[in-house]
């Protein structure tokens, strides 16, 4: 489940900026991390603290496709379709994803927020092509069917979590 | 002596501090398209219409190039004339192109430039359709369809007006100039100035357009329609029918309103004056017991939303007077209830001509209602009259002029000059010192308030005392003024905020104009000043009439102030 809003944890990362020219970019990352992604009543908070126009803080979060305007799973799984990923068949491994999660280009993440699929560019790893990561953690050389698996595997691990 | 110049096509041009080479090359005579660059906001570089070659075959944009001496530049290679027409391409294949019924048409930079640079066909698919229009404003409308995402609006918005409320959004392609969210622009800290309307070079956000509403009541039997002229209209609508900028067209506009069937016709001047005996009374009374100073004035629409927004604890110190349009509204209507002049089944409305956008937000502010309707009925614009007169067929250079209607023909040189960045302070401070010799009121005229610098300071000399006043236009100088307030840097007795960098003559409703053609704005409301018999706002009789009738007791304060 995703955190409630807190502004005494938004104002403990202001605190940790410089107030004049505060780095929007910074302080949107901390938010996500906290969160996982950028709830919309951060937006008029932080405008009235950072000083900084509502528009601006918008144009900033929607410029960056890292940030998110909508909540994002417990995992978050990023498959690289960068070239080399791509040429060594990262797609069948996004479609694989997809299918068993009931997700599509539109809808990146499931209604229970369990998991995110979205694809990267490239994650520089290309030596281990094709290359998924789930939160941050990498998975080398993977195929549909060992995705799958290690879908399985997180499933359980987070049913095991909640409960 | 060793001047320094770079060349351009060939021809030598002196460098005279200028800070860009297109500067320089706008000097010599060439007429550099550019979308972007306006020389009030910063620099952005963005529409590439202003390219130069150098010798080496170098190009760049030369709004963003600081001059260097010995620069050789070319403006019009067959190497730029090929960029251009790509550039412009490019915007017309995502540009909704339905410029017939577009409320820019033969005003729009795009259009001239495709039309300048012979462009005959775009090669590309148009990726724009459908109507994307936000009608939710009551000032303007937005059309991303015919954005060009030059970025005036969003320097002008936040770098002039400190507002922000529109900003670049996403990325790419996919890049869009909008509110956060999306929302709709009346739902934003938007304060109806228009300015982004002003700078706008295509029909991507435009002032709304009244004048359906007004043309159909002109021509409905039962309606008598009352007009008022605000101050600042008659030195710009000339600019719209060929006249040289800043002549006095009032009288003409008179008249032009009379054949289309206005059936009075006043000047807003006159409401200007009952403004600054209620303001100057309001300020001295202030000044006296030293209370809730500075009183800033409240005539601006923009700049009253703005503190709304911004200062909602400061709104005490903000004149309680409604603006003129306002006060003279009331006092039209009220006559008319109170002579019982209406004829039975017929309806009065007034219609305020204004250089303003936001007036026709503050119109329909709730706390400007007259019984059930709106006290003013439709407010529209300079540019929108201009659009009414043409519509109608009158050749308005030709026309001869006429004079405003009676009991409410005259007006002081003060209220009119309330349409000039510190014409309401001087306005105001002959009232105050009017007492004084007619030299010494002459006098105000030079102690600072008049010139076009966005932040001006005044000491008057009161009585015993000093009268502090500082003037401000544009409201990114409100802003600082007041954080200098609020921090106890200045202290100041009476500010005065235009939120249009100039005052009203520079308003977002007024033809567009460069900086000189402003200036002689400013020039011709001094002159119409100087022209007018009566100086002094009280000494006008028809303020001095409506104060012994109308207005007799608590009706001026119901009438005249919002609170």
């Amino acid at each position: 489940m995703s955190k409630a809003l807190s502004y005494e944890k938004l104002n403990e990362i202001i605190a940790n900026y410089p107030v004049e020219k505060p780095p929007i970019v910074s302080i949107l990352q901390d938010i996500q991390e906290e969160y996982r992604y950028l709830p919309q009543e951060v937006f008029p908070y932080l405008s009235e603290k950072l000083k900084v126009s509502l528009a601006k803080i918008y144009g900033v979060a929607t410029f960056y496709e890292n940030f998110s305007l909508t909540p994002k799973g417990e995992y978050i799984i990023k498959i690289c379709d960068g070239t080399a990923c791509h040429v060594r068949k990262s797609i069948p491994i996004l479609e694989a994803l997809r299918k068993e999660l009931g997700l599509n280009q539109e809808k990146h993440t499931t209604d229970d927020l369990g998991f995110t699929v979205e694809t990267v560019s490239c994650l520089g790893a290309c030596g281990l092509a094709p290359v998924i990561t789930v939160n941050d953690k990498v998975y080398a050389s993977m195929t549909p069917e060992k995705t799958v698996e290690l879908l399985n595997e997180l499933r359980k691990e987070r049913n095991h979590d909640h409960q | 002596m060793n001047r320094k110049y770079i060349t351009i096509d060939g021809i030598p041009a002196p460098i005279e501090g200028e800070k860009n080479v297109l500067d320089i090359i706008r000097k010599v005579g060439i007429d550099m398209p550019t979308f972007c660059y306006y020389s009030d906001l910063s620099v952005y570089g963005a529409c590439r219409m202003c390219v130069v070659e150098d010798k080496h075959g170098d190009v760049f944009t030369s709004c963003s190039t600081p001059p260097r001496s010995g620069m050789e530049l070319r403006t019009n290679t067959p190497r730029l004339q090929q960029y251009r027409k790509m550039i412009l391409e490019l915007m017309l294949a995502d540009h909704c192109r339905d410029c017939t019924t577009c409320e820019k048409n033969n005003k729009c930079k795009l259009q001239e430039f495709a039309s300048r640079f012979g462009l005959r066909e775009v090669r590309f698919e148009n990726l724009r359709s459908g109507d994307v229009r936000d009608h939710s404003s009551r000032s303007i409308v937005r059309d991303k369809n015919k954005c060009i995402l030059c970025g005036d609006c969003v320097r002008m918005c936040s770098e002039i007006q400190n507002v922000g409320a529109i900003d670049f959004s996403y990325r790419g392609s996919k890049m869009e100039v909008i509110p956060a969210f999306d929302m709709p622009i009346a739902e934003t800290n938007c304060v109806n100035c228009g300015q982004c309307s002003a700078v706008c070079p295509t029909g991507a956000i435009v002032v709304k357009d009244d004048t359906r509403q007004v043309w159909k009541d002109l021509n409905d039997e039962h309606v008598v329609m009352i007009a008022q002229i605000a101050p600042a209209v008659r030195v710009a609508l000339g600019d719209e029918f060929g006249l040289p900028p800043g002549s006095n067209v009032m009288g003409k506009i008179v008249t032009a309103l009379k054949r289309m069937g206005f059936d009075e016709v006043y000047d807003t001047a006159t409401g200007a004056d009952l403004t600054v005996v209620e303001e100057a009374k309001e300020f001295l009374s202030r000044f006296e017991t030293g209370e809730k100073l500075p009183l800033f004035t409240s005539c601006c629409p923009a700049w009253f939303k703005y503190a709304e927004n911004n200062h909602p604890d400061m709104l005490d110190n903000l004149s309680s007077c409604k603006s003129p349009m306002q006060m003279f509204g009331s006092v039209l209507k009220e006559n008319i209830r109170q002579s019982g002049q209406k004829k039975k089944g017929t309806k009065v409305k007034v219609v305020a001509i204004m250089p303003c956008t936001a007036k026709k937000y503050e119109a329909a502010r709730e706390e400007f209602r007259f019984g059930e309707d709106q006290t003013i009925d439709y407010c529209i614009t300079t540019q929108e009259l201009a659009s009414m007169i043409r519509e109608s067929g009158i050749r308005f250079s030709t026309i001869l002029p006429e004079a405003v209607d009676m009991p409410f023909g005259i007006a002081s040189g003060a209220g009119i000059i309330f349409g000039v960045t510190g014409g309401v302070t001087e306005a105001v401070m002959r009232y105050a010192l009017r007492e004084e010799s007619k030299q010494y009121i002459k006098a105000i005229a030079f102690t600072g308030v008049r010139g076009f610098e966005g932040v001006k300071e005044a000491i008057i000399p009161y009585k015993e005392k000093e009268i502090k006043i500082a003037i401000v236009s544009g409201l990114a100088n409100a802003e600082k003024l007041i954080q200098a307030i609020r921090s106890g840097d200045c202290q100041y007795d009476f500010v005065e905020v235009m939120a249009c960098p100039g005052g009203c003559i520079c308003g977002a409703g007024q033809p567009f104009a460069e900086h000189w053609a402003k200036e002689e704005r400013a020039d011709g409301m001094y002159e119409a000043d100087r022209m007018s018999n009566v100086k002094i706002s009280s000494e006008n009789p028809t303020t001095d009439g409506l104060y012994g009738g109308l207005l007799k007791g608590i009706k001026a304060h119901e009438l005249l102030h919002y609170k």
